[in-house]
């Protein structure tokens, strides 16, 4: 090869500006819709969330007639259709997680940090882009199952409308909910960094954590309880008829923002000191 | 122009990179060479940011990495494991790294052409072939048209064809006075690439030098190179028959790079 004269261009040609929230949220968008993960994730979201509203609430009420007073009384047919939320909250939980943990099974984190070094940015932008398209999923599925299950009810057994007090609360808490399980998901992500152990960590918090709740004794274990995330979205949230020893449902959200934020401010925290 | 200062990084008591300082300059393709686990990676890792050193720093161009306003149009890397999500198509995953760094769409079908993943491009990477793989490495490090090119095992899995293809590529981004470095464990590919050589061993600088020059000082590069690193080999293989290394390598004879250099 013969010896070509070099060009003398500057090494590093200093180019203007600095890359931005703006554009590191587009690449967490592109990221997001361009594996099929996300696509499975929300499409079996709506089938838990909406057939369980159908399945709840068609059995739930095909025995109206020979049901206890008590629990014909006590029958919430706004809360009963959001059963599917239980499901739900898991599946976000694991989009939540993988948004982030795939990234570092792969390798692709190292592409993510090399160009964007700043980190905390890097998770922000995540957590906004996992925050807009989980709380519009979210959203969506819970009226969606919400009206199915309304047309689900054998009469003579009362059915909810939105226009009920409490009704359209639950109905959007319950939407939110789907989002707030998606973000505690990244963050749990972004601290264990596996996908396996994020998701273990994330049926922990939902589903062990309120059972862990029992050997207490009888008088602690509903203090207890109020403050833990699944009881918070199921007597609180989505609860049209007040369920006692619970929060109130703002408090209840505002509590599980709270949870949100700290674990999202852990994994800030983990990304920025530990190597990639 | 790279420059690393006084890098130092620990994992427990393991020091694999100790007190290294170096230069990297622009207009030449600079090899990286050492023996395994001597702390090529690392240091490729530290300089890009993604590794913290524990004392000393990395500069590209005078300041941090960190410090870059648009990081992929000022450096390209290539790391030695996969960095893409098996998941995604090489074209989404370019398109992806292009928007954070306002680097346009049409630059993402330059670089796919550019090392031949034009036709593969809309397929997921899972299918990619070790070659394919590196393949699409090498275009997320031309992305941004960076001036600056940190490449670690390059020519890891590609075919003859490929390695050939890498080489002169790299050649000819340093003779428009980019800034290249190459790490490597095949002597014989950095004698015919390199121009400038860092050589490293358990994590120490070993010699700033020139293929050239190393070369002149035993009967070919693949010799004194491996008289250099004598002392600072971790894992040794047997020796057959106390044979030695001689005429066991696959690495040229020839002690002239020039000459190597027309024979490729």
């Amino acid at each position: 090869m013969t010896a070509v004269p070099v060009t003398p261009i500057p090494a590093t040609r200093r180019q203007q500006g600095h890359y931005g929230f703006a554009g590191v949220a587009r690449m967490e968008w592109a990221k997001l819709r361009s594996v099929r993960s996300t696509g499975w994730l929300l499409g079996l979201t709506a089938a838990a969330v909406i057939g369980l509203a159908i399945l709840v609430m068609s059995i739930g009420t095909s025995h109206w007639s020979h049901m206890p007073a008590a629990a014909r009384a006590s029958f919430d047919p706004a809360n009963n259709s959001l059963t599917g939320l239980a499901l739900g909250q898991l599946l976000m939980a694991t989009l939540g997680a993988l948004v982030i943990t795939s990234e570092f099974s792969s390798g692709m984190i190292r592409s993510t940090f090399a160009a964007v070094p700043n980190r905390p940015l890097v998770l922000a932008a995540k957590a906004a882009v996992l925050g807009a398209v989980t709380l519009a999923a979210g959203e969506i599925l819970a009226f969606a199952g919400f009206l199915a299950g309304q047309a689900a009810v054998a009469s003579p057994a009362p059915h909810a409308t939105l226009s009920q007090p409490g009704v359209l609360r639950a109905v959007l808490m319950g939407g939110g909910y789907l989002c707030l399980t998606a973000l505690i998901g990244l963050g749990l992500g972004a601290i264990i960094r596996h996908t396996a152990g994020a998701i273990a960590a994330a049926v922990g918090v939902i589903f062990v954590l309120p059972l862990l709740t029992v050997p207490l004794p009888a008088s602690l274990e509903p203090t207890v309880q109020k403050f833990l995330p699944e009881p918070i979205a199921a007597n609180s949230l989505t609860a049209v008829k007040p369920v006692a020893h619970t929060l109130p449902p703002w408090a209840g959200l505002g509590l599980l923002c709270l949870y949100t934020v700290v674990l999202l401010a852990a994994g800030t925290a983990v990304l920025a000191k530990r190597d990639a | 122009m790279i420059e690393a200062r006084d890098l130092i990084k620990r994992y427990g008591h393991t020091v694999a990179v100790d007190r290294l300082s170096f230069d990297v300059r622009p207009g030449t393709v600079t090899g990286f060479l050492g023996p395994n686990g001597s702390g090529k990676s690392t240091t490729m890792r530290m300089l890009i940011g993604l590794d913290r050193p524990d004392g000393g720093d990395a500069r590209i161009g005078g300041r941090p990495y960190s410090g870059l306003g648009w990081p992929l149009r000022e450096v390209g890397a290539l790391l030695e494991a996969k960095s893409f999500q098996p998941g995604r198509s090489a074209r989404a995953h370019l398109s992806a790294l292009a928007a954070s760094n306002g680097i346009l769409r049409r630059r993402v079908e330059e670089v796919l052409a550019m090392v031949g993943l034009e036709q593969a491009a809309g397929q997921r990477a899972r299918t990619f072939s070790f070659g394919m793989a590196q393949r699409l490495g090498i275009a997320t490090a031309l992305l941004g048209d960076p001036g600056v090119l940190l490449l670690d095992e390059p020519v890891n899995g590609l075919d003859p064809e490929g390695i050939r293809w890498l080489r002169m590529l790299l050649r000819s981004l340093a003779a428009e006075g980019r800034t290249v470095f190459v790490s490597s464990h095949l002597i014989s590919e950095m004698a015919l690439t390199a121009d400038d050589l860092i050589v490293v061993g358990q994590g120490r600088l070993l010699a700033q030098t020139t293929v050239a020059e190393l070369s002149a000082r035993a009967s070919s590069l693949e010799e004194a190179f491996l008289a250099l690193t004598s002392g600072s080999v971790d894992y040794h293989g047997a020796h057959y028959h106390g044979a030695g290394y001689q005429g066991r390598g696959a690495g040229p004879r020839s002690a002239d790079p020039a000459e190597l250099r027309r024979l490729a």
